[in-house]
């Protein structure tokens, strides 16, 4: 007779009544396979954990928010923000699918002319530009995005010595009505800088404006607030029509928008909750559409979206380590993928969901990663179906950050691989070694020897 | 060991006790275990029964039990002698 399969007894107390502070049972299939391959084929040739990314999944992404800005706005451009997801293959996606590439280093500048990014279509951002990289970004004709005084002033300074007119916009921040309100970056609109600064660059006469740009904040959930930054921005393209006779041309949104992720804390999952890129559209567009500026001199729309681009392409595989019980009697989970290869843990209630067949059962478990460390913690929280040691799992929605947040920490960085859209699987970085690591450390002459 | 011999086991795995007026969710193997140990049943014998039954090992039934067991001292379901 064949056996039947094992599961290991569980035993859960019902309260009636009570809300569940474990949230609902989020899991009723297991993901077998991702775009037709399959989880464990995956792991047995590239290790566990492993990334993955799903090409299709970026390019179908992209090209659903891309229509739905084309389809209300004429001139509409993307800038892959590469702080994002600046593995080479990614940007090469989305510079294939026809994004420029954003970025806010000379490190990420490197990158984005290494991936075949003309200079003019670099927009360069961040409060940190060193004086060789402005050179180099001047001399390319880069769109520089100015963040301060400071920063103006050494661009006016390069003006005279390189004898060029640099390309600048410059960063706008504002009250858009929600909470946090971003005001670290760039020049507020609210108490006269930015008008101020825009002066000073239309008086210089050195420089080129041709853009305006905010960044409003991040995981924007209330997308009407790109309307009130959209206005405010417009106000000062038609201020600068109005005193200089002088076209804008383009208004830059950055990101900010909203994954399908769960913040931790929320009460219901984001997917239900987080804006569509229809909803974001609707807003920026009519900002612009509703604005005092003419028709004819309607500003390109810049986005640098990269969470709401890449997160859905993303997961992480990996493999059960062991299940414990805590001292409350609760139930936890070690896997083998911590916070060091999942940075957005801090912030996002990720999605866990076994690679094997589960029954209904499940179980109220803590989840916490292989880092001999108490800020470990994958999920604080998380009403999972039953896994044992040496299941596998995938963690979806990670394609944001964690690729570039990561740290080498305890363990090494794994694999990560993509399927293209005929299914196939390429190793886009390889896991990394010892030798890796060690290549950057070198040991003084007396040490050599340790007895 | 002590179980409460007025639990109400219920087959499609909710458990009552009448003493408390607390109810229980349980799996299959869960449900077993529990009958198995109202019923008297040694530890030895529950193990071997399940490891005839399911597609597992000894090492992973026993563990199991006696975290279950754990759970049950918990939920105040068993009391040790």
């Amino acid at each position: 007779m064949k056996k039947l399969a094992y599961e290991r007894p569980i035993i859960n107390k019902l309260n009636t009544g009570m809300p569940n502070k474990f949230g609902m049972k989020t899991e009723y299939l297991p993901i077998t396979h991702i775009d037709e391959v399959s989880v464990k084929e995956i792991i047995e040739k590239h290790g566990s954990p492993v990334y993955v990314l799903s090409e299709k999944n970026i390019r179908a992404t992209y090209r659903k928010a891309k229509k739905s800005f084309t389809t209300r706005y004429p001139k509409v451009q993307f800038a892959w923000s590469y702080k994002t997801n600046y593995l080479n293959a990614v940007c090469r996606v989305f510079h294939q699918e026809g994004s420029w590439a954003e970025v806010v280093s000379g490190f990420e500048y490197n990158k984005a002319i290494a991936n075949g990014i003309s200079g003019d279509h670099i927009i360069f951002n961040g409060p940190d530009k060193s004086v060789s990289y402005l050179t180099t970004a001047i001399n390319n004709g880069s769109l520089i995005h100015i963040d301060n005084y400071d920063e103006l002033y050494t661009i006016i300074d390069l003006t005279e010595k390189l004898e060029k007119t640099p390309k600048v916009a410059i960063r706008v921040n504002m009250d858009t009505g929600i909470f946090p309100q971003w005001s670290r970056f760039g020049f507020n609109y609210d108490n006269g800088e930015a008008w101020d600064a825009l002066n000073r660059i239309l008086i210089n006469g050195n420089l080129e404006l041709v853009g305006l740009h905010a960044h409003i904040g991040t995981y924007i959930l209330t997308a009407t607030a790109y309307t009130v930054a959209g206005t405010k921005l417009a106000d000062l393209a038609t201020r600068v029509k109005e005193k200089y006779n002088y076209v804008i041309q383009y208004i830059d949104f950055g990101g900010g928008f909203a994954s399908k992720n769960t913040l931790i804390g929320a009460y219901l999952p984001g997917t239900d909750t987080c804006p569509t890129f229809d909803d974001y559209a609707e807003a920026i567009t009519s900002s612009i559409i509703n604005s005092n500026i003419k028709p004819e001199d309607f500003p390109t729309i810049i986005l640098e979206s990269g969470r709401a681009l890449i997160d859905d392409a993303g997961y992480i595989l990996g493999t059960v380590l062991a299940n414990k019980r805590l001292a409350d009697g609760s139930r936890s989970m070690v896997i083998n993928v911590g916070v060091n290869l999942l940075f957005t843990s801090f912030w996002y209630e990720h999605k866990i969901t076994p690679a094997q067949k589960f029954s209904p059962y499940t179980e109220h478990t803590s989840v916490y990663g292989p880092l001999c460390m108490n800020i470990d913690v994958i999920r604080k929280s998380a009403d999972l179906p039953i896994m044992k040691k040496g299941d596998n799992f995938v963690i979806s929605r990670v394609g944001a950050y964690n690729m570039t947040q990561w740290m080498q920490f305890i363990t090494l960085r794994p694999r990560i691989v993509m399927i293209d859209p005929g299914g196939k699987v390429h190793v886009i970085r390889e896991a990394e070694t010892n030798k890796d690591f060690d290549l950057f450390e070198k040991i003084p002459d007396y040490l050599t020897k340790i007895n | 060991m002590n179980i409460n011999k007025n639990l109400a086991i219920s087959e499609n795995g909710f458990v009552f006790d009448p003493n408390t007026g607390e109810s229980f969710s349980l799996n299959p193997v869960g449900v077993e275990i529990l009958s198995y140990l109202k019923s008297n049943m040694s530890k030895d014998k529950i193990v071997k029964t399940l490891l005839k039954k399911y597609d597992t090992d000894e090492i992973t039934i026993e563990k199991n039990y006696l975290e279950f067991l754990t759970m049950l001292r918990e939920y105040r379901l068993i009391e040790n002698e």
